[in-house]
């Protein structure tokens, strides 16, 4: 399968989602995320703090998943050089930044990928390093067998998507092929210790419904994985994440195609939580781009909605002040992390 | 074309309290006690609701329910599994009726 930029999809420009999201029923002027925001008292969402540098390494991947935000895969050549990966180091050497979450693509894809956790490992010995791990890039090539191996030594947290607990609705969402091999990649880090009580090396796992529905109680969803990996494939992982898809990029294509773009977004909008609203990620991270341009999010990079300063949108003109106090771009897609339970990178919010 | 059922009117459920509120309250308040979590999980609440669905063949309850339980996580086979206890007990229920069948049949029969 191709990317939808690759198919010259014209979902794969933005500001053609953006107009979908923003024109089409069930939302008007009355019912946008804005007008939300406004009645709770929320509008403009500001940042409280920057906690969290989350870095897309490039739009590179071995998989191509059907609701990836990011369009990635084999296809995308887009990835970060080393100068914007120095940048991002100066950022992090500069202000107490506590989590760097490496996110792509297949991070692990870019060249300097391993030279850039060890920088900030050294830069910072204490920080908090997630690496978003597709868990098939650790067999894709024997030059990343040894991925388990480096995550320890740099004591790097992993976070990996597994949609499902049986072949059938994982490889549905994310290819022919792929739970066999994530589960044989979830075995290899079991035995590095990852996920193992007592070893301290973290191994969460990424749920997302794998269809135009909303995910349930993460703690339920989290037993029920917990139960059945272990029974089936004697696996062992700290803490499950359920995150809701956005109405964008892939996930938007397959809404529209498959008739159910109205049905999902009343979902979101009958589903919008103020308290998940109070807590949504972007008000405390900071996404950069492979580019090295600055997001209040992952979603919103994929729409090329750059952070809201002038002056200040790009890693290398990091204003740590005007950042930590900015107000945040809202558009529609942002009901997916404000319905139910509420959505972000680290699970539910609400 | 005009038909009985709408799947929009599923979003209507809410509105039966306009013609007699406080009974239609008090239904509303009993529905989401019992779908809360208890002696059984709301997972298991809803695998049977998905279950007596079926059952009495509602499809406003039948659409609700698919959503519900994919939401809670469970997959295909589970709730194919589900709807098999609802065909069991259906089937069995007029099988199982058969006995005074058989009583009949022996009282006449010679």
């Amino acid at each position: 399968m191709k990317s939808l930029k690759a198919q010259q999809h014209p979902i794969s420009e933005p500001s053609f989602g953006l107009e979908i999201l923003e024109k089409s029923y069930p939302i008007d002027s009355n019912s946008s995320f804005k007008q939300k925001l406004m009645e709770i008292g929320l509008f403009p969402l500001q940042s409280i703090s920057i906690d969290i540098l989350q870095i897309n390494m490039g739009k590179m991947c071995n998989q191509v998943c059907k609701h990836c935000h990011v369009d990635a895969g084999p296809d995308r050549k887009e990835i970060m050089v080393r100068e914007t990966m120095e940048y991002c180091l100066e950022v992090i050497k500069n202000h107490s930044i506590k989590t760097i979450d490496l996110t792509g693509g297949a991070p692990e894809m870019n060249p300097d990928f391993r030279w850039f956790v060890e920088s900030i490992r050294a830069i910072n010995p204490n920080a908090t390093i997630i690496v978003r791990c597709n868990l098939t890039i650790i067999l894709a090539n024997p030059k990343y067998f040894d991925l388990p191996e480096f995550f320890e030594e740099n004591r790097v947290e992993v976070v990996s998507s597994l949609p499902y607990f049986t072949a059938m609705k994982t490889d549905s969402q994310r290819g022919e092929g792929v739970f066999e091999k994530s589960i044989r990649a979830l075995q290899l880090l079991n035995k590095q210790g990852y996920g193992v009580p007592g070893s301290g090396l973290i191994l969460n796992l990424v749920y997302n419904p794998s269809g135009a529905f909303l995910p349930g109680s993460q703690e339920g969803l989290e037993l029920e994985f917990k139960k059945k990996l272990k029974e089936k494939f004697q696996i062992l992982f700290n803490s499950l994440f359920a995150i809701t898809n956005i109405p964008i990029s892939r996930f938007l294509e397959y809404l529209i195609r498959s008739d159910n773009y109205e049905f999902y977004m009343e979902k979101l909008i009958e589903n919008f939580n103020p308290t998940a609203a109070q807590g949504v990620m972007c008000r405390n991270t900071i996404s950069v781009g492979w580019d090295g341009y600055l997001y209040d999010c992952d979603f919103n990079q994929m729409l090329e909605l750059k952070v809201d300063i002038q002056g200040s949108q790009h890693i290398s003109d990091w204003n740590n002040e005007h950042l930590s106090q900015r107000n945040i771009v809202v558009k529609n897609h942002c009901f997916g992390c404000t319905a139910g339970s509420g959505s972000s990178c680290g699970g539910s919010t609400a | 074309m005009k038909t009985y059922y709408n799947p929009d009117d599923l979003k209507k459920f809410g509105s039966i309290t306009n013609l007699q509120k406080s009974m239609g309250d008090k239904f509303f308040s009993y529905y989401g006690e019992v779908f809360k979590e208890g002696a059984l999980t709301a997972r298991e609440k809803s695998l049977i609701a998905l279950a007596v669905a079926h059952a009495i063949q509602c499809p406003y309850c039948i659409d609700a329910y698919t959503t519900d339980t994919m939401e809670k996580g469970c997959d295909e086979e589970q709730m194919m599994e589900a709807v098999h206890v609802a065909a069991a007990i259906r089937g069995g229920a007029s099988l199982v009726h058969s006995t005074q069948m058989i009583n009949k049949i022996k009282e006449i029969s010679m």
